[in-house]
């Protein structure tokens, strides 16, 4: 059986096969998606062309991936939470994080710059597949509370090759964790092709050792994304465990900045899964359902544009850094030690003649 | 991990803890450092509803050295569980546990078998404080049973200190007698930030007359054992009984030894260590990790630093052997005992 889909290549109402019995998800649902997949791409894009341009230390693109990032984060309710990964910018500034505090740790103002329990989004997180256990254990304490939260983590094929991937799915399941796991393969892991990370023809079928739901889905379909991500949430938050779901899908930029895709694949390729592109797909079916008019489209592009405005202007001014801040959130107790070491800074900076 | 631990709880070891904390009350009962440990966590569980236990064995076991025995029972699968065997999951889990608000004590069950998790300790546990800006504290206790002299079969006798010592984020303290255990635990369970709590091995069924709840000093301090005037041993864990054995042959052939029972191994007391240094000038630091690398060339190097004007003589490592920790049968010659320490101090001219 092939992946969900609910909409097709052509941005057609997919069969009932492909459906697999999963539902539509109502207009207002995917007109809300629509937007927030178009302000994701003009951000991802404005921010890619700073970091060409010096602006920040790196950026990781999720740009043909927007289906995958915004889809599942709409499925939320404002109690739960979600555990990004370094590809999960756009994630995190549909989740609500203001671009300040996504782009912190790209620009490398700080590591993060949010207060993650006011948007109940962890910080993005680099080791990979380590921050599914952090995932599992949120989860599983809520439970323990009695609270109905349910936590939605990020992983790509590459990370699927962690020991803590099996380590977080076999505690979520033991645990029977409120937890939904959303693995985006994107075909690479930097310039390794999923032919190198696995043998298995599925990620989705893991699931089945661990007993918890295992769905396929066309990760540039938002619509399926959605709804699987949505039924698995609701499961999940039923008390009815975690679940695992692969969205099959492509990176179509380069893994970062550094990266040259041209090394290790073609541009045939790259323009085939152009083509399949999950905004474009969804415009043409909410077109064609009436739902979406020239009106809409256009306040969208001009809200796309205000954001890229304003990330341009956030990036392109200089960020008021304090060195001798480093030492003050280390530990909550305080430290002599480094007590010692901000006053020794603090004396190299006046020395200097009070230049930080 | 391995299957071995099964058969591996040893015979208690004979013999009391010579060193006394000062104040000690009168009318008091018998207690191990693992009883002390128990109690510790018993009382944080009651008190504290965010409080949870959970690792291998820890449950119907109660712990291969019986540190959790009978809570599990006590408290309920809600709040003390056995969990898969998985290091970096335990680790992982009690983070986002944290981030919940919760107060996880999750155990490692042997000082080589935290390997695994030292990703999620080392990139994740130590740094979210400073990552976040202090918005996300993650109050969480790690246990780790270290150290050799239980005749342990490979993995399961590492001192692994320095690895965490080296690790900025992390408070890492080790006690050495029942008293400080139940105290530091305490303290540590109640911080907020991440602690890396030492159990030394050997010291597990050393005894001590203590009327619970016992607080000693605060679990950063170090303590001065016994006075003396002519060294000063530093030691931690097991290597405090070591340096009170040495302290008390030296005794006999007129050397005046004082030790230091450093607790905490980050932060480091360096006002209680500088002071014993300034008054005997000479020091020597002891432990069972090997000496390379190791934390003691931090105590060396540190004190050094400090007290150079006060020193008679080069400050000494009295350690284990730059060698992976030997098999059972063969441990005694490599963890530093009371002889070698006084042999050690007689490379010095007095």
């Amino acid at each position: 059986m092939g992946p969900i889909q609910l909409i097709d290549e052509h941005g057609a109402r997919a069969g009932d096969e492909a459906a697999a019995g999963f539902e539509m998800p109502s207009a207002e649902v995917l007109l809300g998606i629509y937007r927030q997949m178009t302000l994701a791409r003009r951000f991802d894009i404005q921010v890619t062309k700073l970091t060409r341009q010096g602006r920040l230390a790196t950026y990781a693109p999720g740009l043909g991936q927007e289906a995958c990032e915004i889809a599942p984060i709409a499925a939320l309710q404002p109690q739960d939470w979600f555990f990004p990964s370094h590809r999960d910018a756009i994630g995190m500034l549909a989740r609500g994080v203001p671009p300040q505090g996504v782009l912190a740790f790209f620009r490398g103002d700080w590591h993060s710059d949010f207060d993650p329990k006011q948007y109940r989004v962890a910080p993005l997180s680099v080791p990979l597949a380590s921050h599914l256990l952090h995932a599992v254990g949120l989860a599983h304490a809520a439970r323990l509370k009695g609270d109905p939260v349910v936590a939605l983590t990020f992983l790509g094929d590459g990370a699927s090759s962690a020991g803590d991937a099996h380590e977080a799915f076999n505690f979520a399941s033991t645990w029977q964790a409120p937890t939904v796991f959303v693995l985006q393969n994107n075909q690479y892991a930097i310039s390794v092709p999923l032919s190198r990370q696995t043998h298995a023809r599925s990620f989705a079928d893991r699931a089945v050792g661990y007993d918890m739901p295992g769905h396929l889905v066309d990760g540039n379909d938002p619509a399926a994304v959605y709804a699987v991500v949505a039924h698995a949430v609701e499961r999940a938050r039923a008390g009815g465990g975690p679940s695992l779901i692969e969205g099959v899908t492509y990176r179509i930029e380069a893994h970062t900045n550094s990266d040259d895709p041209t090394r290790y694949r073609s541009s045939d390729e790259v323009e085939a899964w152009r083509a399949r592109d999950p905004i474009a797909r969804l415009e043409t079916y909410l077109r064609g359902a009436g739902v979406l008019d020239d009106e809409f489209a256009q306040h969208v592009a001009g809200e796309a544009e205000e954001l890229a405005s304003s990330t341009r202007d956030l990036m392109n001014a200089e960020p008021q850094l304090d060195p001798l801040e480093l030492f003050d959130h280390v530990y909550a107790a305080e430290r002599p030690a480094l007590i010692e070491q901000r006053a020794a800074l603090e004396r190299e900076l006046a020395e200097a003649g009070g230049q930080r | 991990m391995t299957m071995l631990e099964e058969n591996l709880v040893p015979s208690p070891t004979p013999g009391t803890v010579t060193e006394r904390p000062p104040q000690q009350p009168a009318g008091t009962k018998a207690l191990t450092m693992a009883a002390a440990l128990n109690a510790a966590l018993r009382d944080a569980l009651t008190e504290d509803p965010d409080v949870v236990v959970f690792g291998e064995d820890i449950g119907a076991l109660g712990g291969v050295f019986r540190v959790t025995d009978g809570l599990a029972a006590e408290f309920g699968d809600g709040r003390v569980w056995d969990c898969p065997a998985a290091e970096s999951g335990i680790v992982g889990t009690a983070i986002g546990m944290a981030e919940y608000g919760m107060r996880p004590v999750v155990e490692m069950q042997f000082d080589a078998f935290a390997y695994p998790a030292f990703q999620q300790i080392a990139s994740h546990l130590a740094k979210m404080g400073s990552r976040t800006k202090g918005r996300m504290r993650l109050p969480v206790v790690v246990r780790i049973p270290y150290a050799g002299g239980i005749g342990g079969v490979e993995h399961h006798s590492d001192s692994s200190e320095a690895y965490w010592t080296a690790t900025p984020g992390l408070t890492v303290v080790t006690p050495s007698n029942p008293s400080d255990a139940y105290s530091m635990l305490r303290e540590a369970i109640a911080s907020d930030d991440p602690v890396i709590f030492l159990e030394p091995k050997s010291r597990y069924w050393a005894s001590e007359s203590v009327e619970l709840p016992v607080h000693t000093l605060p679990m950063t301090k170090a303590r001065v054992v016994r006075t003396g005037e002519d060294v000063t041993l530093i030691a931690y864990g097991s290597g405090v009984k070591v340096a009170l054995e040495a302290a008390e042959a030296g005794a006999a052939e007129d050397l005046s030894v004082e030790v230091v029972d450093l607790r905490s191994l980050s932060p480091f007391d360096d006002e209680t260590v500088c002071a014993s240094v300034r008054k005997t000038g000479r020091a020597a630091v002891i432990h069972e990790a090997a000496g390379f690398g190791s934390f003691g060339a931090e105590v060396a190097a540190r004190v050094t630093e400090r007290e150079f004007f006060s020193l008679e003589a080069p400050i000494l490592r009295i350690t284990g052997f730059d060698i992976p920790f030997p098999a059972a049968k063969l441990e005694q010659y490599n963890l530093p005992s009371a002889e070698r320490v006084l042999a050690a101090l007689d490379t010095w001219v007095w």
